[in-house]
């Protein structure tokens, strides 16, 4: 299966001069998700424009379905569809209006009522667009997205401002639509979205993508953690050896850091058995998309430390 | 910002066109129905404006029928008003609402998303100059037109040119509120100089040789020489001299509209500043 959205080498620089992404290469075959995470301002939206055609890029080359969404847009359009970040409705229009408006433009649209029903907002039809909640604006822009029919979808923060409720009627659409091949390309700041619905994300900071795999590829460059209490004093030595672990013990409370979850936590296990001490607490953690993903705003303190990891 | 996307279309996606244009001006009409301002800006004003004009007896000391100038004026500033003044403000608010931005990001052109948003407006103004041409005519004696065609083409351009200016106009135009300033130069300039209300004939000649480069000129210079065969510097044409005086106005109104597309094309955003 050939790359549905391919991006290599991509720049963007705006006419002040801020170069928003600086060299962003990944590509996304069919009917995969790929989400794009990113401190604000890492350059996620830049990002998504430019793919999604709306803007020329300095630098680089995009490719969706093959072509330049940008100077070929007439014919990359009808078969994509857009969920921006901020709506862009009239504020004076109704529900209904905005969405027969947007299908009268779209070449294959699906019907009107099927899709509002789909995102919950059949009961609001004849609502204006100014009395609609933020959640509820959320839900049309996601309507208006999926109306034609689109093969690849783009989504710039689909649950920002949605109760939790929506959230999952989001995420269940969303895979839905995976599910009839639909290929997403997501942004998101909430990484529970990334580990619900991603096949493989990437983690942007300053313009660059530092980060790239699966949640699991991802997450394995972040050391899993255990943590125990130990009574103070006790005989020496007060831990085991534990190869290649990094141990922080304030005396209390313990925490160690380790590649190698399984052997660490034998090696530990075993020590307190034999020595009869009392681990209260325990706890072993694998690592988190959320630890990884902060390891990568931590690592902004390091100027020096290099940014590109496979 | 960008320049426009157009692919050579052939008649399946003319019809395409059409229909996205429709969707989109339907919208856009109901939104001209619920703005209140912006309707009584289309259907009032000019409508005022000539009534006022003509109660302080403007232009009767010239040799143009009351009611030829009356519908000349009538063009003018439905053209000022109802086109370039409501347009403003209607491309800044879908700017400033990123309407425009959404819009862009469906398969309407960019052309196309300009186009449907002015068409209201556009019929407004010309519903309107129809009217008051019917009624000139048969309730106030309004003398058959020496060159009618010269009327129309005149009105079409001036449509063309004030569509564009509008949307040109956006780039001075940071919100709604600032359009009632952004575009006071313009009005002023043309309600003045021209000649809808004061009569080209009555300027000096070297008035009249700068002022007759103003947007709205070539249109009134036209629509004059076609209902009464009048020219700008006050000689009576019949109807097929009438297409030779046209010439230079025509000129005039093409560097217009070159220089509109040029300069939409150049300074016209999709989106607010950020």
């Amino acid at each position: 299966m050939g790359a549905v959205i391919e991006v290599t080498d991509l720049r963007r620089q705006y006419a002040g001069g801020f170069e928003a992404v600086r060299g962003a290469t990944f590509s996304v075959v069919r009917g995969e998700l790929f989400a794009l995470l990113g401190t604000n301002g890492a350059g996620k939206t830049s990002t998504l424009e430019v793919v999604e055609g709306l803007a020329r890029p300095s630098g680089g080359r995009v490719r969706v379905l093959g072509r330049d969404p940008h100077t070929d847009r007439a014919a990359v359009r009808p078969r994509i569809g857009v969920m921006l970040q901020q709506g862009g409705f009239p504020a004076d229009l109704t529900v209904a209006e905005t969405a027969a408006m947007w299908a009268g433009t779209l070449t294959s649209p699906r019907p009107v009522g099927e899709v509002l029903e789909l995102v919950g907002l059949n009961h609001r039809v004849g609502v204006t667009i100014k009395q609609l909640s933020g959640g509820e604006r959320r839900r049309l822009d996601l309507a208006l997205a999926v109306l034609g029919r689109p093969e690849v979808l783009f989504l710039d923060e689909p649950t920002t401002g949605l109760d939790p409720e929506s959230r999952r009627d989001t995420w269940a659409l969303v895979r839905s639509l995976l599910d009839d091949g639909v290929t997403v390309l997501l942004t998101t700041h909430y990484l529970d979205e990334a580990e619900e619905l991603a096949d493989r994300l990437a983690i942007m900071h300053r313009g660059r993508i530092v980060r790239e795999g699966t949640v699991a590829e991802v997450v394995a460059t972040q050391p899993a953690t255990v943590t125990f209490e130990l009574a103070p004093g006790g005989g020496p030595p007060r831990l085991p050896d534990l190869a290649g672990a990094l141990v922080v013990d304030d005396g209390g409370k313990v925490v160690v850091h380790t590649d190698t979850l399984q052997p660490t936590l034998t090696t530990l296990l075993v020590w307190a058995a034999e020595r009869g001490v009392l681990l209260e607490q325990l706890a072993a953690r694998p690592a988190s998309l959320e630890q990884a993903f902060l390891a990568v705003a931590d690592e902004a303190d390091a100027p020096n430390q290099t940014e590109v990891l496979a | 910002m960008s320049a426009m996307v157009g692919t050579p279309r052939r008649a399946a996606s003319t019809l395409g066109s059409l229909r996205r244009v429709r969707s989109l001006a339907r919208a856009e009409l109901r939104l001209l129905v619920r703005n209140r301002t912006a309707m009584f800006t289309a259907l009032a004003l000019p409508l005022l404006t000539v009534a006022g004009v003509n109660a302080i007896g403007v232009g009767e000391d010239t040799e143009i029928p009351i009611t030829a100038l009356t519908v000349t004026m009538l063009i003018g500033f439905a053209l000022l008003y109802v086109v370039y003044y409501n347009l403003v403000t209607a491309y800044v608010a879908r700017r400033e609402e990123l309407v425009l931005k959404r819009l862009r990001v469906g398969e309407l052109t960019d052309a196309e998303i300009l186009g449907a948003t002015a068409l209201p407006s556009v019929v407004v103004a010309m519903v309107q100059i129809a009217l008051a041409w019917a009624v000139a005519s048969v309730a106030f004696g309004l003398a058959a037109p020496v060159n009618a065609i010269l009327v129309v083409v005149g009105v079409a351009i001036g449509v063309v040119i004030f569509v564009l200016l509008a949307a040109a106009s956006t780039a001075i135009t940071r919100n709604v509120e600032m359009a009632q300033v952004s575009t006071l130069p313009l009005l002023f300039a043309c309600m003045i100089f021209s000649g809808m209300v004061v009569p080209a004939e009555t300027m000096p000649d070297t008035m009249r040789d700068v002022v007759q480069f103003l947007p709205l000129s070539p249109v009134i210079d036209l629509v004059r020489l076609g209902l009464t065969g009048q020219t700008p510097a006050g000689d009576t044409v019949d109807f097929g001299a009438s297409f030779s005086e046209a010439g230079f106005p025509l000129v005039i109104a093409s560097l217009w509209i070159g220089n509109g597309v040029a300069a939409v094309r150049r300074w016209f955003r999709w989106e607010p500043r950020a």
